[in-house]
């Protein structure tokens, strides 16, 4: 059974529809992406599913249970990382954390030790004492995961856990995010950073205009579309490709061959294609293969291909960029 | 008890975090002793007199210190998105509201004790009603509290809240009986003053110095309930509808 489930969910502001008819189930213990650009209803998706924002028409379910309408009786069963730290500035970590753990009604002493536990977890616990105003980004947005956390849900919605933090604080709240899915928690997290959901998620569902053009596997996406298998060879020595390549397509006539840099060849074809005749022919020249590997569209291609929307300008609208400027 | 547990917190936060704060504090002790100073220089330096002005001041100590307090407060935390923590919180929309106005309340029931406190220093206290005296103040700043809360709701920027606190409070100061008796007031302006729950509060005061004010104690009890439980209706229904998009 689903964990989350997400039936006909729609969200309307007057005429605008901004969130239009999404259905979606995120089962136990998997990590869903949902990729999408500015404006595609990423939020607004996670505000319904959260009680933060009324649902037009459709329905919430969590654990089977339908939920839609009171959600605050669901409350207790997930934690929400908003795309921005909110925490309270005035309060040091170690009071954040205790204060949030008090809203889920955990008794103090089970707050308190659950407050040094995760500062402890996070690498924060030499900044218990500081002023959440005082964090660096990178720190705000670990001692954010962890109030999120404090209450142990089984579920947590991320809304663009890393925008804005430098490479090494992505990378850790990366690794924070792949820790707690192993320890079991299910994951629902929007992002803009196709490399993101490539390595964090299980199933990953592509928005655009407030509707889900695709729900899948990362396999599956790529599957469809990958139009032709494509095994790229890489030489031990240099060789003339070009030479080789054309007593390849003599031998191979099936099979479409294109030279590559020195050491290189690919060959394209619209079949499984078997590795073992190949490395035969090479020997067969004398050609001793180093390497063979099957070249797979990258997420990012199959998103631009079914989704019609450029990844780069995607990211740049996100973080406010203009074009020529480089990510941290 | 969880949603105990999350009230007491929340009340704890905002009194240590907002209002037990040095200025504050500062604020909630001269504002009563500037407009105390203003009525001694209006009766003429009269400082026997200084309990006819008490429940004018202890009125207006409320009305300033939680309306701008709680409408402040609130809108800073929207701004902060800090507050989305408190409706993501598995606690019920009602308790959410209590905890955020108790410290506002309480804020203001002490401001209205301050110059309680000072005025036995300028003239002997006469025989106080206690229970006329506790259900004002405690109306006046439930009722307060909650304009302050409806202000919140409608502004999205601090300055707003500020400026648009002012929109209601300074129109009635006047409005209320304070400064000039209901029965002064021009015909078309009365029925305003009888719909504001501070002319109601004021006169409950009154009665707790006075023995007697131009309105029925009882009648404003009740009229000071019902406006407290209206007014906490219509917060809420706000908040579900403008915060709960």
């Amino acid at each position: 059974m689903a964990l989350i489930e997400a039936v006909e969910l729609t969200k309307k502001y007057g005429d605008l529809t901004a969130v239009d008819r999404v259905n979606f189930k995120v089962r136990q213990g998997e990590i869903l992406g949902f990729l999408g650009p500015n404006g595609a209803g990423k939020t607004t998706t996670i505000n319904m599913l959260t009680g933060l924002a009324a649902v037009t028409s459709g329905s919430v379910r969590y654990d089977g249970v339908d939920y839609t309408g009171r959600l605050k009786k669901a409350q207790h069963l997930f934690g929400v990382i908003p795309d921005e730290s909110n925490l309270y500035d005035e309060l040091n970590g170690f009071e954040n954390l205790c204060f949030c753990g008090a809203l889920y009604g955990m008794t103090k002493a089970d707050r308190r030790e659950r407050a040094r536990e995760l500062l402890e977890r996070f690498d924060l616990a030499g900044a218990a004492d500081r002023p959440f105003r005082s964090y660096s980004k990178g720190m705000k947005r670990k001692l954010t995961l962890a109030a999120g956390i404090i209450h142990r849900p089984p579920i947590l919605f991320m809304d663009e856990p890393t925008t804005g933090v430098d490479v090494d604080s992505a990378r850790g709240i990366r690794d924070l995010i792949g820790r707690l899915n192993k320890n079991g928690t299910t994951v629902f997290l929007t992002t803009h950073y196709i490399e993101e959901a490539e390595r964090l998620c299980h199933r990953v569902a592509f928005i655009v205009s407030g509707r889900i053009v695709r729900v899948g596997t990362l396999s599956e996406l790529m599957r469809e579309v990958q139009q032709e298998n494509i095994l790229l060879f890489t030489f031990e020595k240099n060789v003339d490709s070009k030479e080789l390549s054309k007593a390849f397509g003599k031998r191979f006539s099936r099979y479409s061959v294109y030279p590559g840099n020195r050491n290189s060849l690919s060959v394209h074809s619209g079949e499984a294609v078997e590795l073992t005749p190949f490395v035969k022919f090479f020997e067969e020249n004398g050609v001793k293969v180093y390497e063979a590997k099957i070249i797979r569209p990258s997420l990012e291609e199959v998103f631009v291909n079914i989704t019609g929307v450029a990844a780069e300008q995607m990211r740049r609208e996100k973080e406010g960029k203009k074009p020529g400027e480089k990510r941290p | 008890m969880k949603t105990g547990i999350a009230f007491w917190n929340i009340l704890l936060k905002d009194m240590k975090n907002y209002y037990l704060k040095p200025p504050n504090i500062s604020w909630g002790i001269i504002f009563p002793f500037a407009w105390m100073l203003m009525f001694l220089v209006r009766t003429g330096g009269k400082v026997e007199d200084v309990y006819s002005m008490l429940p004018g001041l202890m009125a207006l100590s409320i009305l300033f210190g939680t309306t701008s307090m709680l409408a402040v407060t609130i809108t800073f935390e929207r701004r902060g998105r800090s507050f989305d923590r408190l409706l993501l919180a598995p606690v019920s929309l009602t308790a959410l509201m209590l905890a955020k106005t108790g410290g506002a309340v309480f804020f203001g029931m002490i401001n209205a004790f301050v110059p309680l406190a000072v005025a036995p220093l300028f003239a002997a206290p006469p025989a106080l009603q206690w229970p006329y005296l506790l259900a004002g103040v405690f109306f006046v700043a439930v009722t307060s509290t909650l304009l302050g809360l409806f202000i919140a709701v409608s502004v999205s920027e601090v300055f707003e809240a500020q400026t648009f606190s002012n929109f209601f409070r300074f129109p009635m100061i006047f409005l209320c009986g304070l400064f000039f008796p209901l029965e002064r007031l021009p015909i078309f302006i009365r029925p305003l003053s009888y719909a504001i729950p501070l002319t109601y509060g004021v006169s409950l005061l009154k009665t707790a110095f006075h023995q007697t004010a131009e309105i029925a104690a009882g009648f404003s009890l009740i009229f000071l309930i019902l406006s407290a439980i209206t007014l906490f209706w219509i917060s809420r229904r706000n908040i579900q509808k403008r915060w709960i998009l």
